[in-house]
Order: C-alpha cells, then sequence, then structure tokens
C-alpha cells in the first residue's frame, strides 16, 4: 500500500507503481513478470485527471505491461469489486496467480468538484438533481438512525475519536493524529446532522494485494493469509427506494455470503475494517454485520468495545476517516490492513491474537456492498 | 393518457411541467413504478398505463446540506429530505419554507413545481419541492 495522504506531484499511475513495488518486495519468490497473470484495478472517476482506461495505465506503471488489466468500478467500493474478479479470476482455475488493487488521486481537485465527481455514484436524476451530496445521502439515514433508535451526534462523533486513535499508530495514515470528542462535536456543518469530523478524507492513494490458489501460497510467501469468505451484493441506486433507511440490504446479503462461505459468525470475527465513509455508516455496518442488534451500534462505540483492547476492534487502520479514503483504493488497503493483522505485523496496533477479520467495503449509498473474510494462516 | 408516451424520465419529466406527478403502472403485474421505467423489474413487461401520484406526504428523513456542489452552492445551506407520499411510494426533494427546527419525521408536506432554479450543464427540466403542508 503507497502512503496516504495529500501527494503532490504524483499522478494516479505513479501512486499505484509504488504499492506494486511493496507488494513484491512482500513476496520474495514471486517473480512478477512471469507469474502475475491478470490485473483487476478498482478505480472510480476519470474526471480526476482526465484518465480514464487504468486496468492497462497502472499495469504498465506496475512493471507488468501485457497482462489483461481491467479496471473495476463500484464507487467507493471500486477495489473491493477487483479483489472480488480476482478471486473469480483463480477459483475459475483460469490463472494461478493475479494482482488485485485501487488507486485515486484526488487532492488536486477543489472540495466542490470532488464533492460532484463522488454525487456520481448516486442516482442522477432525483439524488443529485435535488442537491443530495454523498454526506447528504449519509446524514438522511442518521437523520433517521437517530430517530428510531437514539443514536446521538456524539455516538457518532466517537467513531471519529476512536478512528484518529488508530490512525494515529498507523503511519501510512493520511492523518495520524488522535482528536477530540469536544472538537469533532464542534467542527462545522457538512449535512447536518453529520459534521467535518463524522467525514472521511478526500485523500490520494493506492493499494494492492496477489492473489493465489491456497495450495500455491507457500510458493511466492512465507506469510500468506488466507481468504476464507467473499460476499458481494447490489442495491438500487437511488437511497430513497429502499425499505430501509437505517440498514443497508446489500451488506447484510453480502455478509451472510461471505459468512456461509467461510463457516464463521459474527461473534467469532477478532477484528474489522469497515467503510466508515461517514460515521454513521460504521454504526449502521456494526448492525448489518451482526457485531451488535439492530439499533445498537451507538451503543457499541460507547461501550468501547470497537476500540483496540476491546472485544471487536474496528478500523484499526484508522479506517476512511483517518486513513482517508482515496476511493477506488479502499477496498484493497481494507484487505491489506487484514494482511498485516493476520501476519502481527501491525506493529503499535495489533490486535493480539487475531485469528479471523472482516472487511466490508461500501459503494455509494449501499448500491454496492462487498465482504470478505480472512484467516490467519 | 399513455397513447403515443414512453415511460421514461424524460416524459415524467415533462408531465411535471404540467403540474403533475406521474408514475407507469404495470398492466400486468399492478406494479407502480416511481419513478417510471420502460421494463418491469416485477414481470419483465412492457405494457404500461400511466397514473397520477398524489403530490401530498409526509417527511421520513432529512437533512441541511451545507457543503454543496458547484451547480447548488447559490443556495446552501439548504433541507432535502425522503417523503414518502400518500400511495406509499417515496421520493427525495429539496424541502422550502421550513428551518431546521421546523423540521420533523412524519411532518406533511406538498410538492410545489416550478421551472429549473439552477444553472449550468445540468438538466433544464421543471423541477419541484416540497414546503410544509
Amino acid at each position: 500500500m503507497s502512503k496516504f495522504g495529500k501527494l503532490e506531484g504524483l499522478y494516479a499511475r505513479e501512486i499505484f507503481a509504488q504499492a506494486a513495488k511493496e507488494a513484491y518486495d512482500r513476496c520474495p519468490k514471486l517473480d512478477p513478470k512471469k507469474d502475475i497473470k491478470a490485473l483487476f484495478v478498482g478505480h472510480m472517476g476519470e474526471s480526476y485527471e482526465h484518465q480514464g482506461h487504468t486496468g492497462p495505465t497502472v499495469a504498465d506503471w506496475a512493471g507488468l505491461l501485457h497482462v489483461p488489466a481491467t479496471r473495476t468500478e463500484a464507487a467507493c467500493a471500486s477495489s473491493g469489486a477487483a479483489l472480488r474478479a480476482g478471486i473469480y479470476a483463480v477459483l475459475s482455475g483460469l490463472y494461478d496467480v493475479v494482482m488485485v488493487g485501487g488507486v485515486e488521486k484526488m487532492t488536486h481537485r477543489s472540495t466542490a468538484e470532488v464533492t460532484e465527481y463522488l454525487a456520481m455514484a448516486s442516482d442522477y436524476p432525483f439524488e443529485q438533481w435535488n442537491g443530495i451530496t454523498f454526506p447528504g445521502l449519509f446524514a438522511l439515514m442518521a437523520t433517521r438512525h437517530m430517530n428510531d433508535y437514539g443514536t446521538s451526534e456524539k455516538d457518532l462523533a466517537m467513531v471519529a475519536v476512536k478512528n484518529h486513535y488508530h490512525g494515529s499508530m498507523n503511519p501510512k495514515a493520511h492523518i495520524q493524529k488522535e482528536i477530540t470528542l469536544e472538537s469533532a462535536l464542534s467542527s462545522r456543518v457538512v449535512a447536518w446532522p453529520l459534521k467535518l469530523y463524522d467525514c472521511s478524507l478526500i485523500t490520494d492513494g493506492a493499494s494492492c494485494i496477489i492473489l493465489t490458489k491456497p495450495e500455491l501460497a507457500a510458493k511466492y510467501t512465507d506469510m500468506p493469509v488466507h481468504i476464507i469468505g467473499s460476499g458481494q451484493a447490489s442495491d438500487t441506486i437511488g437511497l430513497y427506494e429502499r425499505q430501509s433507511l437505517t440498514s443497508l440490504a446489500a451488506a447484510k446479503i453480502a455478509a451472510k455470503q461471505a459468512y456461509e462461505m467461510a463457516g464463521v459468525k459474527p461473534e467469532e470475527i477478532d477484528l474489522a475494517e469497515v467503510h466508515d465513509c461517514f460515521t454513521i455508516a460504521e454504526i449502521i455496518a456494526y448492525e448489518d454485520l451482526g457485531f451488535c442488534k439492530i439499533g445498537e451500534g451507538g451503543k457499541l462505540v460507547e461501550s468501547g468495545e470497537t476500540k483496540l483492547g476491546g472485544r471487536i476492534p474496528v478500523n484499526t487502520s484508522g479506517g476512511l476517516k483517518s486513513k482517508g479514503h482515496p476511493v477506488g483504493a479502499t477496498g484493497t488497503a481494507q484487505a491489506y490492513e487484514m494482511y498485516l493483522q493476520l501476519t502481527s505485523q501491525a506493529e503499535r496496533r495489533q490486535v493480539k491474537d487475531a485469528e479471523v477479520g472482516l472487511t466490508h467495503n461500501l459503494g455509494g449509498s449501499g448500491a454496492t456492498a462487498v465482504v470478505h473474510i480472512y484467516r490467519r494462516a | 393518457m399513455s397513447e403515443g408516451t414512453q415511460f421514461t424520465l424524460e416524459q415524467f419529466c415533462r408531465y411535471a411541467s404540467q403540474g403533475k406527478l406521474m408514475g407507469g403502472k404495470c398492466r400486468k403485474c399492478g406494479k407502480i413504478h416511481f419513478p417510471p421505467r420502460p421494463l418491469c423489474d416485477g414481470c419483465f413487461s412492457k405494457d404500461f398505463e400511466w397514473v397520477e401520484i398524489s403530490t401530498k406526504g409526509k417527511l421520513m428523513t432529512y437533512t441541511v446540506i451545507h457543503v454543496a456542489p458547484m451547480q447548488f452552492q447559490s443556495i446552501a445551506p439548504y433541507a432535502v429530505g425522503i417523503v414518502e407520499l400518500d400511495n406509499g411510494l417515496k421520493i427525495p426533494g429539496i424541502i422550502r419554507e421550513a428551518s431546521l427546527e421546523q423540521l420533523k419525521i412524519g411532518m406533511p408536506l406538498t410538492m410545489m413545481f416550478e421551472a429549473c432554479a439552477t444553472t449550468g450543464q445540468w438538466p433544464q427540466w421543471p423541477r419541484y419541492y416540497f414546503k410544509p403542508a
């Protein structure tokens, strides 16, 4: 994974090359040119750099000229979808080794431009057309969650405080700094009830991982991690059309698929990286993934159980909130954190005795959800 | 009413310009598509008729947007919500004539129609908004 942050003077393809180089270095027995047979790369927006056709572009810069290279686009779940695509490629038997990853270069654009580009992942005729931004969509969920379950603005802020605490221990995080509850609660309103500190960061970055069959892993690395469950689901593009405004059906379906494939239950998950694009999204993720009962996500963050040292640490990387959210890179960056944690390389933020982890990656307001489950080898 | 018209978003907007909120009812399975669509997602029929939808409803959830996309910056901050219309169909929209303190889940709202208020590349179709009933 590249450093996440404001990477001035670098194009997306150059940032991706940094992530690829680290992946190669971590697999010293892998010959990338010979062994990597395909590349799937998540990338959301060609507007940022006026550059589409990301597959071949980053393949070339990663030294993989001529491999079949395909961009996957599922908004902020673009590289979660790339990971799924890589799993299809390996499990189908077509390839033994593939690279999956994602990249986004965002910080050279103004907040207004980024707000507009991100909104493209929502429904155009009814949501964008009515000036509903991405913070706006998650604010609509937050207002209803607060109304139905008594979730408070303080609960939301506690997600931000926790994730900044975790991110302060991640040398690759965009903002490696703790914040106080007071500063989160008094930050300026973006889309009421969501304030600046409820929102993830506009970040540059890239991430990638190398996938192979379990029986071949030892040939390439001494420190593999097993992906034991995978799920993906879709939902209506418009939030307004869905049955629930406080739960994401796609996330629940994807989680069910992943849990069933892995043969594990929510209680067996030791740690998770969830898609905290906005603080309310993490609270809803707790509920959709079965980490607590419906409506009790606010209480779960208040209890401290999702903080490092708690029952189920969530977003030890700092999450999208503190590590940053280069949208196309986020899905495989979550997988990268699982790799570090389940090979005991997460240093100060290491979860003790972590055996089974889960990643939850959302696209848009939940029209795409991708869930993966990992086990220590 | 359906003669010669297609069950598309463009036609939906043409009706809105006449002050009518219209959905497409599947003649085979009875499902009302709102907004209209040319293929029934329930039974795959392409046989529809237009039905007029109530412009009255109640607020399901809301927010007030402070950081707006470029095309909406001139009206920010503005309230938006998701409204459940009287027949159970849902639609999002801007809410005017109500402050944040006045907005309440469950409050009755009425849809109003007007010419497009924003500028730039976005469609110049007539728009709708909600106000307290």
